[in-house]
């Protein structure tokens, strides 16, 4: 699964090709994203983690076609990413901020539905699936900010299931909730994503939950941001909070993923840096990356 | 029970006052101060007759229809003003001149224009109710928050869905309290414009009795002013408790933690 420098492998979901982002502030040009290349398979999940300040929500806004690109391009099953694509939903970080606090927690899963003249029917119908699927079915007339932090979040997923999405971007979901709840709700993660079939591309600055989450972790360096490193994380398919945490894999896949993390933080680059290139084995990379 | 207490808090204050007025006023003679039971007495017989047809109905016309006309051109304003940026960058500073000018003055010029209509006299609670709303309007719209916006945005509610799902909500807590304010405005505008030249209306008919020194007569005119305010000031609250009920529990859930 090495992606091409040039094309969008044809089973290619997400494509992002050399991509570059520059800011023009009053104090100069920043260069958030310098030049970004990888592929998501269709039914892929893969995390992306990087230091703080590494771009990750400027290159998620690029994605997702709520910010253009200075160069380079996003392309969703080969077709450009121009604005929010109707394939694609996102959950944000913050939870509070992304609900409707006019709306109950039903009209705020409904909403995007009825914008786009579902049928009434079929709208219930995703729509108690969707909270069902994420354990709110109890709720749905209350408003957001009557639940919990675990619980808006919740609230945000079932909204991106009913949307029916082929791509779900997730950016630092779980970032603001408490340990135990995000442990739940990445094991709500990984049944939805089972269940459903999606691609999922979920951004994180936690280097665990990007180990057992991902089947994938594609790691990025400080900004200017390329990517340091992409790897398959060769755990079992079924993960439990406990097991899959003690198993020796898991500690040298994060142990591996730490080392890249401060490596990138010190600013090294890894050999290929500046060319679109990415996705060498663990091994490859670990050597290349460290010489 | 409780609505025995809530009664109280409502009636006590008034209560007290009509009390002391009662007593300060046991002994005078004094022409101008008209004593508790002869008010009640004049009220009755002023303004529960044909007054209320030629004078109360038609007052309260102009004002509704002159607040209902300002907040809706305020709203719609707002919401393209606060939305577009050129928009807003050409039209904030002639905006803040207009905004200047007391309403007052407008009376004899639009008189002269419109000559003693009831149009002149909407048009003078327009022109004076329509800045609270219209500005608290843009600001509440370029406050909407820009994750709720990108929220909006990748799930395709965009145009007009945007306007009356994000926007409008969104913008409603600084909305209202721009209606509160374009409401006592209001009042005191259909007041004057009635004062300065008209044949029927409230304003016009306490400066009549005031001139025929009907002095009973002309506090009781000050008297359907005042219950007028209240009216209205429980029916937008009313309007605020159903429009707001969200932003007075996220409020409140906020203040609790």
């Amino acid at each position: 699964m090495q992606p091409d420098p040039t094309q969008a492998a044809p089973e290619a979901m997400l494509s992002v090709r050399g991509l570059k982002k520059v800011y023009q502030t009053d104090g100069g040009d920043v260069e958030a994203v310098r030049n970004l290349t990888f592929d998501l398979r269709a039914g892929e999940l893969a995390c992306l983690v990087g230091p703080s300040g590494s771009g990750k929500t400027t290159l998620l806004k690029c994605i997702s076609g709520l910010m253009a690109p200075t160069e380079g391009e996003v392309l969703l099953s080969g077709k450009r990413v121009s604005g929010p694509p109707k394939k694609m939903a996102v959950v944000f970080q913050e939870y509070g901020r992304s609900l409707f606090p006019w709306m109950r927690v039903r009209d705020n899963v409904e909403l995007p539905l009825k914008n786009q003249g579902v049928p009434r029917a079929e709208r219930d119908r995703l729509v108690d699936e969707a909270l069902e699927a994420v354990g709110l079915s109890h709720v749905p007339r209350s408003y957001p900010w009557q639940l919990s932090g675990g619980m808006q979040q919740r609230v945000a997923i079932a909204r991106a299931i009913a949307y029916q999405p082929e791509v779900l971007l997730m950016d630092e979901p779980f970032a603001a909730v408490d340990a135990q709840t995000r442990a739940d709700l990445e094991d709500l993660i990984r049944t939805v994503w089972k269940k459903l079939g999606i691609t999922i591309l979920f951004v994180t600055h936690d280097i665990d939950e990007s180990v057992y989450l991902g089947e994938r972790v594609i790691i990025l360096s400080s900004s200017p941001t390329v990517i340091q490193e992409d790897i398959a994380i060769d755990l079992p398919e079924e993960r439990d909070q406990l097991e899959t945490r003690s198993l020796p894999r898991f500690t040298e896949l994060r142990h591996h993923v730490y080392e890249q993390i401060q490596l990138a933080k010190k600013g090294d680059r890894p050999a290929a840096a500046g060319t679109p290139s990415a996705g060498p084995t663990p091994a490859a990379a670990s050597g290349a990356d460290v010489a | 029970m409780k609505t025995l207490k809530n009664l109280g808090y409502l009636l006590g204050l008034p209560v007290i006052l009509i009390l002391i007025w009662w007593a300060a006023t046991l002994e005078t003679e004094n022409f101008f101060v008209p004593t508790p039971a002869s008010l009640v007495e004049t009220f009755a017989e002023v303004w529960f007759g044909e007054r209320i047809f030629t004078d109360v109905l038609p007052s309260i016309g102009r004002l509704a229809v002159g607040v209902l006309v300002a907040i809706v051109i305020g709203v719609v304003g707002g919401v393209l003003i606060g939305s577009v940026r050129w928009l807003r960058a050409l039209l904030e500073p002639t905006l803040e001149f207009f905004r200047a000018i007391p309403p007052p003055v407008l009376v004899p010029v639009l008189m002269l224009l419109m000559g003693i209509t009831d149009t002149m006299k909407v048009v003078v609670i327009i022109s004076g109710c329509i800045w609270p709303v219209l500005l608290n309007t843009i600001e509440g719209v370029r406050a909407v928050d820009p994750v709720l916006s990108d929220s909006a945005h990748t799930y395709g509610v965009d145009g007009w869905a945007r306007v009356r799902y994000l926007v409008l909500p969104s913008a409603s807590p600084q909305i209202m309290a721009g209606v509160r304010q374009s409401m006592s405005l209001g009042l005191i505008l259909m007041v004057i414009s009635e004062m300065f030249a008209s044949s029927s209306g409230l304003g016009f008919a306490i400066v009549q009795f005031q001139r025929s020194f009907s002095i009973p007569e002309m506090w009781s005119g000050i008297v359907v002013l005042g219950l007028l305010g209240v009216g209205m000031s429980f029916i937008f609250q009313w309007a605020e408790r159903n429009i707001l009920r969200w932003y007075h529990g996220q409020k409140e859930v906020e203040n609790a933690a």
